[in-house]
């Protein structure tokens, strides 16, 4: 059980780690490196917690598929003078202090209430086929949700071929 | 080290989520800001699968899924948006895009 947390602290420590070096850095390109670093992180996160599947899909679509596309943009547009600027807007101050409002708000709350969320012990059995679980959930309960969300990436592929184009 | 607990996730969740806001609202690369919404989206992530262990149900997951594809949307979207905007205004900063700006 020891190890157990241990593996959750190194974790966290992944996730927040890459989660601040991708905000804080200059150039864009190690942002999307370090964001690979966060999503990674997740992925053990998810492992840890027992979904195999979506540690998977995790590391397929989000470190294969969104992060060489942000790279790809990030090639695409010309980067160099955007480094040489200024990296922060001007409200970051005051949008620094919203954002730490916001946190000691929830995290007062959280902490209120962190015995609330022990519930009973998990047992365990319903997860173990973890890839027939999701499918059938996915093509049972859920089978008009997958629907709209097939319909959402069509919408989204011909929305970003219209709006790289050059002329429509 | 505390034993670690479902709000531990929470709290991981939490700070992740805040680490995307701060992300969104101080950057001015347009690039990052797409970056750090994809933080946010992990942030929720973190909850559902945690939420979905805990109460050994999978729905958890199979939302987690639907994020994933949402997220997947918005990226390539957002993308597309920051190339057409790059060639008709040579910049990527949030704060120079103000066409409709009063």
């Amino acid at each position: 059980m020891v190890l157990h947390d241990f593996f959750f602290y190194i974790l966290a420590a992944i996730i927040l780690g890459g989660g601040i070096l991708t905000i804080t850095r200059r150039n864009a390109v190690h942002s999307a490196i370090f964001l690979v670093m966060t999503l990674i992180g997740v992925a053990g996160l998810f492992l840890h917690l027992q979904a195999e599947f979506l540690a998977a899909v995790q590391v397929f679509l989000y470190v294969g598929g969104i992060t060489v596309l942000f790279l790809f943009v990030i090639m695409l547009v010309n980067l160099d003078e955007a480094a040489k600027q200024r990296q922060f807007n001007r409200q970051w101050g005051l949008a620094l202090g919203c954002v730490l409002l916001l946190v000691a708000e929830v995290g007062y709350f959280l902490y209120q209430g962190r015995d609330s969320f022990s519930f009973a012990e998990s047992s365990g059995v319903l997860l173990q086929n973890n890839t027939q679980a999701i499918a059938m959930s996915l093509y049972g309960d859920y089978l008009l949700p997958f629907e709209i969300a097939s319909l959402l990436l069509l919408v989204a592929i011909i929305g970003a071929v219209v709006m790289a184009k050059k002329q429509i | 080290m505390p034993p670690v607990t479902p709000v531990h996730y929470l709290f991981l969740s939490m700070a992740l989520f805040t680490i995307g806001v701060i992300g969104v609202l101080t950057r001015r690369n347009v690039i990052i800001i797409l970056i750090s919404i994809e933080l946010i989206f992990n942030a929720v992530n973190i909850n559902l699968v945690a939420f979905s262990s805990q109460f050994a149900s999978i729905s958890g997951q199979t939302f987690a899924i639907f994020v994933i594809v949402a997220a997947a949307a918005e990226a390539a979207v957002g993308l597309g948006i920051i190339i057409a905007l790059f060639r008709n205004k040579e910049t990527v900063n949030a704060d120079e895009i103000d066409l409709m700006k009063w």
